[in-house]
């Protein structure tokens, strides 16, 4: 059992922190007042190979793994968590589901442009009505042709209006449930495909967010992704690394809040000492400092796992449960520390805190994950498998 | 005798907050808050109903009205925009050392006009930008002169500031003495060298503008000492004492405007089959949120009825400052979770409770600083 990353990563590590630090964080206050997507530093990004991570190299990506992925992410959300939360949904469930079920035509036609971050792709699951509970979707794919038309309105989609790309997810078979959903590719120019306004957020305002309307979106057979009616049950395995990446910028986000407060705690003076010298401040700040190292110990585990070809399903949930609920704690007794200063953007705590706060509610609620969880204990106490 | 009956008029008031809560600040909080604009209409007409300056005696031809019915009317208040409360709760801030300390002509002469005419707001000026947490380490400077006082430094974090007809400020006339050598002083908006800055991107309580202010040789006349030399801190603490209830009636309007948005959505929105309410992820949540409800409001009122009964109360007030504020921040966090997305945007009042009622753990004294009284008095009396 080994704890250190290997030399070529650690080595990686630094290079993606001084880009993420140098060109990523000064820019993060601004991008949030003006909840403005950032196009270029995202390109950037895509030069560095960071948009594609463990896409093999054959298709333009990185060829690393969801090791390498997460300890990067981790430094992005360290830096902005607009900008780890866009690039979680690229490197995610477009280019993730092309890997696992798409054709080889599909992987050459749409990985390289997707993992080389000359185009973004977007994912489109969640309907106003329907979130946790993907058996109550509405939008209908019916069959035209040689192909489909879509028609229905998706939900909480980020990057919607910007990205390149939409994997959708639409009911082929409504009498199917889960089984009667399959998944789609959308370019963003497509005819009847149409974006609503930005969602005014508490916070992660340069991740633009939008719903996504589909009037008759004809989609040709070829860009159906696996068979109909197994597009719902693929994305939920994909699913897996996506809560993965939500918990490393959890993680990312408590770090950089963590390491303000305690800078900040060095610094000020309060009845005649550094208030880092009081308990009452330094037994918050160890609890920060011991929060998130197991929440990135979770994320580890849980990145490790799935690199090794195991089922993660309760390690992914377990490590973002923890994880986003740690970046909830760490940002606020943050803020607390620096009490009125933490309040206002003269420090960005304040941005933090409203960041973090979402990493409870996407890729499935805190709530959502209890309920994998406890489902994957009880499989474990009904087969004999408890660890 | 143990009494928990509000009485006829306190009712009265109650239902007098809560409609003008509904239907005046409610359907504005919104965009006032995303203006980051100071809510005139709302404060005008809250002067006009006797919702403003609550704690004016009657002798001031104010409603002479004492901590418990503050905390009755706050909740309500605060149920509708935490931000708009604070403004006129920071009012009362201002008004009370007089209420506390001021001798009858000063109170004459400074509180009879904000009462029966219009908005008129006070304000109260403790914090510095070095010095929050510990007011004897303040370093705006007080000095002695022909016919009264001049005043140098600055202050921050104050509420109404420049908005306001005065402010208390609090300050020493001797650095090297502390606490011994503070004043307060009521300083009016008038006074020549007194400047303002607005602090601009407050996380919440958008509405409530707050200001540092700026002393450069700003004289005051002898007369608006309160107390003696040597009195600040005390007027100070011992004001705190009592308006940290109003913070922690604030909390619990915000804590019961939490718990009523979620359960109106959890039994409205479906999920697997039935509305969310009746999963029991989300119902437990429901119950935890009316628990904290139910004891940060008896706290609260515990507090307001000692202080009201002229026993000590800061203990008490600590104690329900600390809980109310936690327990509403943790509820308006919950609440968050119920409406998932929708939590999240500003289609909803919910992201807004979160943002808002976070600074309730922070003025009037961090809820670091309630610990700190709290546990002084434990340990005081472990060692008795």
């Amino acid at each position: 059992m080994r704890f250190d990353l290997d030399d070529d990563l650690a080595h990686a590590r630094r290079h993606v922190r001084t880009f993420a630090q140098e060109r990523i964080a000064p820019i993060a206050a601004q991008l949030d007042a003006e909840a403005r997507y950032p196009r270029e530093t995202l390109r950037a990004m895509g030069e560095m190979g960071l948009m594609g991570v463990a896409t093999p190299e054959r298709y333009g990506g990185s060829g690393m793994d969801v090791l390498a992925y997460v300890t990067f992410l981790e430094e992005i959300a360290a830096a902005d968590a607009s900008h780890a939360t866009l690039m979680a949904v690229t490197n995610g469930l477009p280019q993730k589901m092309l890997l696992d079920h798409g054709s080889e035509a599909q992987r050459e036609a749409y990985l390289p442009p997707l993992a080389s971050g000359r185009q973004f792709g977007a994912f489109c699951l969640s309907e106003p009505q329907a979130g946790s509970d993907a058996a109550a979707l509405r939008t209908r794919a019916v069959r035209d042709g040689s192909g489909y038309r879509l028609r229905g309105v998706k939900a909480w989609v980020t990057a919607g209006g910007e990205a390149d790309l939409y994997l959708v997810l639409a009911v082929t078979d409504p009498d199917a449930g889960a089984r009667g959903i399959s998944a789609f590719l959308i370019p963003a120019d497509a005819d009847g495909l149409s974006f609503g306004a930005p969602e005014r957020k508490l916070g992660q305002h340069a991740a633009v967010t939008t719903t996504v309307r589909l009037d008759d979106v004809f989609v040709p057979d070829a860009d159906r992704i696996g068979r109909e009616g197994e597009g719902f049950v693929a994305a939920m395995t994909s699913l897996d690394g996506g809560r993965i990446g939500i918990a490393a910028q959890s993680v990312g986000i408590a770090r950089a809040a963590y390491h303000h407060a305690l800078a900040y705690a060095d610094e000020r003076i309060a009845f005649g000492r550094r208030i880092r010298e009081f308990q009452g401040v330094s037994f918050p700040l160890a609890e920060m400092a011991t929060r998130i190292d197991a929440a990135r110990l979770l994320v580890q585990r849980a990145a490790w796992a799935m690199d090794r070809g195991y089922r993660v399903t309760k390690e992914a949930s377990m490590a973002k449960l923890h994880a986003s609920e740690t970046a909830g704690f760490v940002t606020d007794a943050a803020l607390q520390v620096l009490g009125g200063a933490g309040y206002t953007r003269d420090h960005p705590i304040e941005r933090y805190l409203r960041d973090a706060r979402v990493t409870r509610i996407y890729e499935g609620t805190s709530e959502i994950q209890r309920v994998v969880v406890a489902r994957q204990i009880v499989r474990e106490l009904e087969r004999g498998e408890l660890t | 005798m143990i009494d928990f009956s509000l009485g006829p008029t306190q009712k009265e008031m109650q239902g007098l907050a809560r409609r003008f809560a509904r239907d005046r600040i409610a359907p504005v909080a919104a965009q006032h808050d995303r203006d980051a604009s100071y809510p005139t209409d709302v404060i005008d007409e809250a002067a006009r109903l006797g919702l403003l300056n609550l704690r004016v005696p009657e002798a001031q031809g104010g409603l002479g009205l004492g901590v418990l019915d503050e905390a009755i009317v706050g909740e309500e208040l605060a149920f509708g925009c935490m931000g708009i409360y604070t403004v006129l709760m920071a009012s009362d801030l201002g008004v009370t050392p007089l209420v506390l300390h001021g001798s009858e002509n000063q109170r004459d002469r400074f509180l009879t006009p904000l009462v029966g005419g219009g908005a008129r707001l006070a304000a109260f000026a403790l914090s510095e930008p070095d010095a929050g947490s510990d007011p004897a380490a303040i370093r705006t400077r007080a000095r002695r002169e022909e016919g009264g006082w001049r005043l140098n430094g600055r202050k921050m974090w104050i509420s109404n500031g420049a908005l306001a007809d005065f402010t208390v400020v609090f300050a020493t006339s001797d650095p090297e003495r502390g606490a011994a050598a503070s004043v307060a002083l009521v300083v009016p908006a008038d006074a020549d060298g007194l400047s303002w800055r607005e602090v601009h991107g407050k996380l919440g309580q958008r509405a409530a503008p707050t200001f540092e202010m700026i002393l450069d040789d700003v004289h005051v006349p002898e007369d608006h000492l309160l107390g003696e030399v040597g009195d600040g801190i005390r007027i100070a603490l011992s004001t705190l004492d009592q308006t940290r209830v109003p913070v922690a009636a604030g909390s619990v309007g915000v804590a019961r405007r939490a718990l009523h948005e979620a359960s109106r959505y959890a039994t409205e929105r479906k999920a697997f089959g039935k509305p969310i309410a009746q999963h029991q992820a989300i119902a437990f949540k429901l119950a935890d949120m009316e628990i904290r409800l139910q004891t940060a409001r008896w706290q609260t009122w515990h507090a307001a009825w000692l202080a009201d009964a002229g026993e000590p109360c800061g203990h008490h007030a600590a104690i329900a400052k600390a809980y109310a504020s936690d327990a509403a921040f943790e509820s308006a966090s919950e609440a968050v979770n119920v409406l998932g997305g929708y939590g999240y945007v500003d289609a909803y009042p919910v992201a807004k409770l979160l943002r808002d009622v976070k600074l309730n753990q922070i003025y009037e004294g961090t809820n670091e600083i309630q610990r700190l009284v709290i546990a002084r008095r434990v340990i005081r009396e472990a060692e008795a």
